[in-house]
């Protein structure tokens, strides 16, 4: 379980690397799905079946496809590096870093050494999450819904006034 | 805890039931491809292969050692990585999805519990969905990777359709589920045993969910087909219009990893509609102990065999949709429907559990 795991984090840092590194936007792409795919192994290590796989489904199955689809309709290339920006090279690394430790220190401070969950602890089956989302968090549930009813109808009227 | 002989054991089972249902998978699929051509020839009046072996039965052979000895070829245009990875992606994915398919009863021997499945997940169904959703890549990168116009033209058709009708697939099972309460497939499959009752009087009538949701199996078979991008939803391929769509340019091995694929996926959701709509593996068994073990398995085989008929059957009576029709279709009827059967299925449910 324990190799598998560090298998699953080294790959899924890896490729959220080679989401950056890549000159060629299919590959990102692509390394992104892996990120997705990596992850989702994780969550299973964590007996959360159901989060891993709809993991796969929405991200991976549905909303990389559009990434993907839009790429190949436009069928972008290679591109190339650009050299405008000075700030974004001296600024870049010294930023990168503090957003790192921040996030380590924010890590830490939830979780210290010794008190990590054990596996397989985590309640996240369909019937659990479908409790907490409909009885618990069903006001902030519908609300998202409705958010995304209005951005649908939106970029329906958007797409159509081309015509 | 169990000790190392009981983990080395039921490691060495699964080695074997993967190895098997590898085999057959493969062997049926061979054979599924001979029995498309026989039964397509028969419908359009010709022969189809009768020249190798007695009534042609050793053509999908002679057809694996002509893809092996063929060229490879690979056009210098084409991205060398993604047109390999392409069709590689696609046939594990095929392949994946089985792991999960129940294909008959547990049996018992000396003690044992050996059932008729990989691996038995709670969320057997979604896992499906999540294998079969993966596999638009497989198309989409091999008509991009290509760099041919007409193999991209293919690639796009198949992201667009397959992104449609996941929808109508993903809504259809959402009945089945509400009825019967799970995710995993064998769990499904138990719920079906036994006949209907109507008013506390038998009618003999088996307990499948087909005569509970005649919409969503409607609404299921009709996305799968297209999901499995076959006549008359094959517009990915398109031979008329597009070549051969998305695996124009592929050759020898590469291209039968496709064609395998897309049998294997043929079976799959063949299976999926068997023990979502119509029982499973439940069907009358009797006889000696043997007998009564291997029917299950025999009933299952042939209500799959029955689909597989009827994907051959329409392949040589229906012509192929426009491609408009086929969006228009997908996303004004079919996905209505999926909703309708849905609130149908929960309004039942609601009302049934209530009272």
């Amino acid at each position: 379980m324990l190799i598998l795991f560090y298998v699953c984090a080294v790959l899924a840092v890896l490729a959220a690397l080679s989401v950056v590194a890549q000159r060629t936007p299919i590959y990102s792409a692509l390394s992104l799905i892996v990120v997705l795919c990596a992850l989702a192994v994780v969550y299973l290590l964590l007996d959360a079946e159901f989060i891993a796989v709809i993991q796969v489904i929405v991200y991976a199955g549905a909303i990389m496809v559009l990434f993907v689809y839009v790429i190949m309709l436009l069928n972008a290339g290679r591109e190339e590096p650009s050299q405008r920006s000075r700030m974004a090279r001296w600024l870049g690394a010294p930023l990168l870093a503090a957003f790192l430790v921040e996030i380590l220190i924010a890590v830490w401070n939830q979780f210290p050494a010794g008190n990590s969950r054990p596996a397989g602890v985590l309640n996240a089956g369909p019937a659990a999450i479908g409790h907490l989302l409909f009885r618990n968090y069903v006001l902030p549930f519908e609300a998202t819904s409705i958010l995304i009813l209005v951005a649908i109808m939106g970029a329906v009227v958007l797409a159509k006034r081309e015509f | 805890m169990a000790t190392f002989s009981d983990t080395g054991l039921l490691l060495l089972i699964t080695l074997i039931k993967i190895a098997v249902v590898v085999s057959v998978m493969l062997t049926s699929i061979a054979y599924l491809t001979w029995l498309e051509r026989k039964v397509v020839a028969r419908i359009q009046s010709r022969w189809g292969p009768c020249r190798v072996g007695l009534y042609g039965l050793l053509q999908p052979l002679a057809d694996g050692i002509k893809f092996i000895l063929k060229e490879d070829i690979v056009p210098v245009e084409a991205d060398a990585f993604l047109y390999w990875f392409a069709p590689f992606v696609g046939f594990i994915l095929a392949f994946l999805s089985i792991a999960v398919i129940p294909f008959g009863e547990s049996i018992s021997i000396h003690g044992h519990t050996i059932s008729f499945q990989i691996t038995d997940l709670n969320v057997g169904l979604l896992f499906i969905f999540a294998v079969t959703s993966l596999g638009v890549y497989s198309i989409a990168l091999a008509g991009w990777s290509s760099n041919s116009k007409y193999p991209l033209l293919g690639g796009l058709r198949s992201s667009a359709q397959m992104i449609s009708y996941e929808l109508s697939l993903g809504l259809a099972v959402v009945g089945v589920v509400m009825i019967t309460g799970t995710l995993s497939l064998r769990g499904i499959v138990d719920s079906q045993a036994g006949f209907w009752h109507i008013r506390g009087l038998n009618t003999f009538i088996p307990h499948w969910n087909i005569f509970v949701q005649p919409l969503g199996f409607l609404v299921y078979f009709t996305a799968a087909i297209a999901e499995t991008n076959r006549v008359p939803f094959d517009l990915p391929e398109g031979e008329t219009e597009l070549v051969g769509g998305f695996h124009t340019e592929y050759s020898s091995m590469k291209f039968a990893m496709f064609f395998m694929a897309e049998y294997a996926n043929m079976i799959t959701v063949s299976c999926l509609a068997t023990i979502l709509f119509f029982g499973g593996w439940h069907g009358p068994t009797f006889g000696p102990y043997l007998l009564r073990a291997l029917l299950p398995s025999f009933w299952f085989c042939l209500k799959l065999f029955c689909f597989l008929f009827f994907y051959i059957w329409m392949r040589g009576t229906l012509p192929r949709f426009r491609y408009d029709q086929l969006m228009a279709f997908g996303w004004k009827f079919l996905f209505p429907a999926g909703i309708l059967n849905v609130l149908a299925t929960s309004l039942v449910v609601a009302w049934t559990s209530s009272s």
